[in-house]
């Protein structure tokens, strides 16, 4: 009885977490959709530079390379992350998530860094139409991945207290997931916003 | 743990590191050293990114994995009817529209 009891939860549980970690499909779906309209709010107004301060001026090769292989560096080691949890090495997993906040903060460093040079150009949000869906866009995901880093921070501090277990594990994949997530829209900005602005 | 569940191992998430890096490289080196015509240019890049898509999606996101019926799929194939949408309509609608131009 008591058996057939623990058989019937386990199965309640796996079956709860399918739809847990579908809501959270659904929830990047829905993510996908913002980031959508703010895609196609940008395509059109790109050209929409009142004269000068264009991309062209404005976006630097070196600075958004660097930024593009630090993000994509970061899901590869949150990768390593999930990896080394399901071999249950907590040691291992606690290492690979410190890089992949270490390398999130970079980007969002280096983000600002950008950002202030070209305010200081005078190149603001409020000078073009370009430059109002330009920092909308970028702006948006550069919030995303801080938002990012804060909750991969939490996730660090309970693993720290609780260790692997079932939670945890649930909670290190679902923000592993989030962070890929955020690689895929970037590689997005680094192919629509930043390489046909400098073209 | 089952043991038919698969997470992916260290030689997937190295092979979609370095399929992404060349990805990342590629349309790099083609818009500095401007090798094609501007529309071919947008083009090769855009299926790029696209192909860097299916990459993260396969070997980071691991789309193919979960429990049949594969909810996550179906909910991703529709945002991505939903996403076409909204960008090709808007930019489609507003290349006939005077007053922005």
């Amino acid at each position: 009885m008591a058996q057939s009891v623990t058989s019937m939860d386990t199965r309640h549980e796996a079956h709860h977490d399918t739809f847990k970690l579908l809501g959270f499909w659904i929830f990047l779906v829905t993510d996908c959709i913002i980031f959508a309209c703010l895609f196609a709010v940008y395509a059109v107004l790109r050209t929409h530079t009142d004269g000068d301060l264009t991309g062209h001026e404005l976006f630097e090769v070196k600075g958004f390379t660097a930024e593009t292989f630090i993000l994509l560096a970061s899901s590869f080691t949150s990768g390593l992350a999930s990896l080394a949890m399901h071999k249950g090495n907590k040691k291992q997993l606690m290492a690979w998530l410190a890089v992949t906040v270490l390398l999130g903060m970079s980007f969002v460093g280096l983000e600002i860094t950008e950002f202030a040079k070209m305010a200081a150009e005078g190149a603001t949000i409020s000078t073009n139409a370009f430059l109002s869906s330009f920092f909308t866009l970028v702006g948006t995901h550069g919030l995303h991945v801080t938002f990012g880093l804060i909750w991969m921070i939490g996730v660090m501090v309970q693993i720290g207290r609780h260790g692997i277990d079932h939670l945890t594990k649930e909670k290190v994949t679902i923000v592993g997931l989030y962070w890929h997530f955020l690689d895929v829209v970037w590689i997005f900005i680094f192919t629509v916003v930043y390489l046909l602005g400098v073209m | 743990m089952n043991g038919h569940e698969n997470h992916g191992s260290a030689k997937t998430y190295i092979m979609g590191f370095l399929f992404s890096i060349i990805l990342t490289i590629i349309p790099l080196w083609l818009v500095i050293q401007h090798v094609m015509s501007k529309s071919m240019l947008t083009v090769s890049i855009l299926l790029i990114a696209l192909l860097q898509l299916i990459i993260q999606f396969f070997f980071f996101m691991h789309i193919r994995e979960g429990e049949k019926p594969r909810y996550h799929v179906m909910a991703l194939v529709l945002g991505a009817v939903m996403v076409f949408t909204i960008v090709a309509g808007s930019i489609w609608i507003m290349t006939f529209n005077s007053q922005v131009h």
